[in-house]
């Protein structure tokens, strides 16, 4: 027994049987008891439910409900299990400070500083070194990291694929015609080759509307823009780059069903409302021989959101 | 009788002492890792009983949720964005070229059996983990559970809060939907947005511009592994400190800064937070089961040209997407560079500013209330009128940015224009937190003078004197209204009775043979 001396005595406390902290909380024990074993076999046979529903293949409203009803029934008969039967308590342990004693503090703290601190003191240029060499570690490997994540960005934002000449197709790589559209109709439109190109889908996309029989000048400077009074704009929101899918023809409108800006569709889709910053820039169009819709140029500014970079 | 041998089955269990089988392991797991000392405290630790201490267990077990029906939903998940020709059962979309990560999402919604269960109830644990852990920090916050020495669990439960909110929206992401797809548009532009790095940190992470083809094993990588590993090490830290630095607890009897009044880890509290799980467990399957969420056969899949009308992100999203909605259009535009501010601000300098301060509290309030004692009895939340005046403000302002978030729904419900909608938000969102803190500040301070405040009322009987005169008096408390709690004692280890045991020396009965 000599080897345990060194141990502090430890005492444990008792309870008797009677003590009310020993008590379950619920007057009536054996009632709760018997209302808990209810809950517990309807759960049980929920369960059993659960595994012929999904034997048969059941909807699977039916599986949901019978496993839910299952967990929650168990959940409901432990909560009250430990609530209402268990000894009631109250019962209390005591907190013991974290703070060390001085010495402890002042040991802890000499460690660090003089032991770890003189080594490091000591040999300075050692320390400058190894310290130089693990930060140009840390910044050598970002490169490399970073770098083969994805590409610089250079001018990608800043471009799109249209290009003078380019034919105006939709998604199905259909040209269109002067005559194809009425009066207040909308298109979706792409540069034509690009049109199955996600990329392209996103980058390229372009509304256009035919607002009026003739010629249509929506701004000062754009008098030859659209023919036949079709009009295009970049599809993409300036302000954070969604579908401007919405038409309010009423209004003569663009609607961004994510921010709801409004963009004027007459007056070279300046922004009227919502929080979209700059217009969609329009691309000027022409007509072939044939009367197909074509680009005139292409854009004459960066489409979409705004970043740093942008011009 | 004892030197025959008798190879019974109750001969051996003699053998085996007072604690038959069960003791026999334990001593085996103590001679090897010595367990005794700490799994008896552990046993021993006190959890307090009042209800509030619960909400973080609601997120625990949302989390416990994610986890298994997130498994179940990998094993049928394909995180790729080739594209495939749909020819799954679900026949409305018979014939679309759909990406892999779409074809995939409805094929274990609809040919995997349970798959929409498991879909939708992975679904709804997401937005009630998020939730609960918003709730559980409401807690923590107005009753200054935060205070030293718990700052470390603060930060880490807010870092757990943000954690939960990117991945919720990397897996929402996921399924690849028109819906979803939009959302990552949305974020590309954000990030787009951060003046100098923007364009190369979304380049960086889509590899290229948007949409590129890499995001969603991007986001499927980080969503099912990197960040589940982050919020599991995070939350054994934030339990294991919570045990280390024991709970706080309520003012009350016997209630000291030197203890902790409850009910004990074994078999008490594991009984109750067991079942808790199975609750959480069963009101996330029953949700999944009758409350349909996200579906995503309904939206189609995403298309870089498409778009729909009228949708709001989850909710833990709304207060961005609402930010987003009123902030003006102020484009910042010199010198060659742009800085769409109409982004910037509202997605990432506001945001930033509210986790923050929400790291910084604690430190702020210790620095202006000068109070660096240890805490572990908690305040009342009118006790500490600033405090909790000034979470109420904040609370507020979020509010009603979420509100915000719906602008268009709102418009169209209530049949007014966008405009008046706009308006209206951008004034409520700025007084919000005035209103909010102002009003606070006084029901505390009204609380403060009201005695048996939070106690039930009790009736006044009023009676009529032979004079005509109206007397009330207040009715005796109702016997079941009365508080009357025992003084805590210490939890017992061996609980006596009365009853007579045989006298034996190993505590065993011996049967006549």
């Amino acid at each position: 027994m000599s080897e345990h001396e060194h141990r502090t005595p430890v005492v444990f406390s008792t309870a008797h049987e009677n003590d009310p902290h020993m008590q379950p909380a619920a007057n009536n024990p054996d009632g709760m008891e018997r209302r808990i074993a209810l809950l517990f076999v309807v759960a049980f046979l929920l369960i059993v439910a659960f595994g012929y529903c999904y034997w048969v293949n059941a909807k699977a409203w039916t599986l949901g409900a019978t496993m839910g009803g299952a967990l929650f029934l168990l959940g409901v008969g432990l909560v009250a299990w430990g609530k209402y039967l268990m000894p009631k308590g109250p019962f209390v342990e005591e907190r013991h400070d974290f703070a060390s004693s001085d010495e402890e503090r002042e040991a802890f703290a000499a460690t660090i500083v003089e032991r770890g601190g003189g080594v490091v003191k000591r040999r300075p240029v050692l320390g400058g070194l190894l310290g130089a060499g693990l930060g140009a570690f840390s910044i050598a490997a970002l490169f490399p990291l970073l770098g083969s994540l994805g590409p610089r960005p250079k001018d990608t934002l800043d471009k799109t694929d249209w290009k003078a000449g380019d034919y105006l197709v939709d998604i199905t790589g259909r040209r269109y015609n002067v005559n194809d559209m009425a009066i207040g109709s909308i298109l979706t439109v792409f540069p034509e080759g690009k049109n199955d190109d996600p990329q392209a889908q996103n980058q390229d996309q372009v509304v256009l509307i035919r607002i009026s029989d003739s010629d249509f000048t929506t701004q000062k400077g754009r008098e030859n823009w659209g023919p036949s009074g079709y009009v295009a704009y970049s599809k993409l929101c300036t302000h954070l780059g969604c579908p401007v899918g919405l038409y309010e023809k009423k209004l003569q409108m663009l609607v961004c069903p994510c921010h709801q800006s409004m963009f004027d569709v007459r007056n070279g889709a300046i922004p009227n409302f919502g929080p979209a910053p700059r217009p969609l820039p329009q691309l000027p169009l022409k007509l072939d021989a044939n009367g197909y819709i074509l680009a005139r140029d292409g854009f004459n500014q960066p489409v979409g959101p705004g970043y740093w970079e942008r011009k | 009788m004892s030197d025959v041998a008798i190879n019974t089955k109750r001969e051996k269990k003699a053998q085996l002492g007072r604690y038959g089988k069960v003791g026999h392991v334990l001593n085996e797991m103590d001679d090897r890792l010595g367990v005794a000392k700490g799994g008896k405290t552990f046993m021993d630790k006190i959890f307090p009983d009042h209800w509030s201490f619960m909400l973080g267990e609601i997120a625990l077990y949302s989390f416990v949720i994610l986890m298994l029906t997130g498994i179940f939903l990998t094993l049928y998940y394909v995180p790729s964005q080739a594209v495939v020709l749909y020819k799954g059962s679900y026949l409305p979309l018979h014939g679309l070229h759909v990406t892999e990560a779409y074809a995939s999402s409805i094929n274990l919604t609809f040919a995997v059996r349970g798959g929409l269960l498991m879909r939708q109830m992975h679904h709804w644990a997401c937005d009630i983990f998020v939730g609960s852990i918003v709730v559980h920090m409401c807690r923590v916050f107005f009753t200054g559970a935060f205070r030293k020495p718990r700052e470390l669990n603060w930060s880490i439960g807010l870092t757990l809060l943000t954690l939960a909110i990117v991945n919720g929206f990397l897996g929402y992401s996921l399924p690849d939907d028109l819906v979803s797809g939009t959302g990552i548009r949305i974020a590309y532009s954000i990030i787009l947005s951060i003046p100098v790095v923007g364009t190369h940190v979304a380049f960086w992470l889509f590899g290229g511009n948007f949409p590129g083809t890499v995001i969603i094993s991007r986001f499927y990588i980080l969503h099912v592994l990197i960040i589940p590993l982050v919020i599991l090490g995070l939350v054994g830290g934030h339990l294991g400190l919570l045990v280390r630095q024991k709970h706080t607890q309520f003012k009350g009897e016997g209630r000291t800064e030197k203890n902790v009044v409850g009910s004990p880890m074994f078999p008490i509290f594991m009984a109750k937070t067991t079942g808790f799980l199975l609750l959480v467990g069963g009101v996330t399957a029953l949700l999944g089961a009758f409350a349909q969420i996200n579906p995503i056969w309904q939206f189609g899949p995403y298309d870089p040209e498409k778009i729909s009308y009228a949708v709001q992100p989850d909710w833990y999203m709304g207060f961005l997407d609402g930010a987003l909605r009123i902030f003006p259009a102020w484009s910042f535009h010199s010198f060659g560079y742009t800085i769409p501010l109409e982004v910037t601000i509202p997605a990432v300098v506001f945001p930033g500013i509210v986790f923050t301060l929400g790291y910084l509290w604690p430190t702020l309030e210790r620095k202006y209330t000068k109070d660096n004692e240890l805490h572990n009895l908690l305040d009342f939340p009118r006790d500490r009128p600033k405090r909790t005046a000034a979470g109420a403000g904040i609370l507020s302002m979020l509010f009603m940015l979420f509100i915000a978030s719906s602008t268009d729904v709102i418009a169209n419900f209530m049949h007014i224009s966008l405009n008046e909608v706009l308006l209206i938000m951008r004034v409520l969102v700025i007084i919000s937190p005035f209103v909010g803190y102002i009003v606070t500040y006084y029901i505390c301070k009204e609380l403060q003078g009201v005695d048996g405040a939070s106690q039930r009322k009790t009736p006044n009987i009023v009676t009529r004197t032979a004079t005509g005169e109206y007397v009330a008096v207040a009715a005796p408390k109702n016997v079941n209204d009365q508080h009357v709690e025992l003084e805590a004692v210490p939890v017992p280890n061996y609980v006596t009775s009365d009853e007579v045991v045989e006298a034996t020396t190993s505590g065993v009965r011996t049967v006549e043979r």
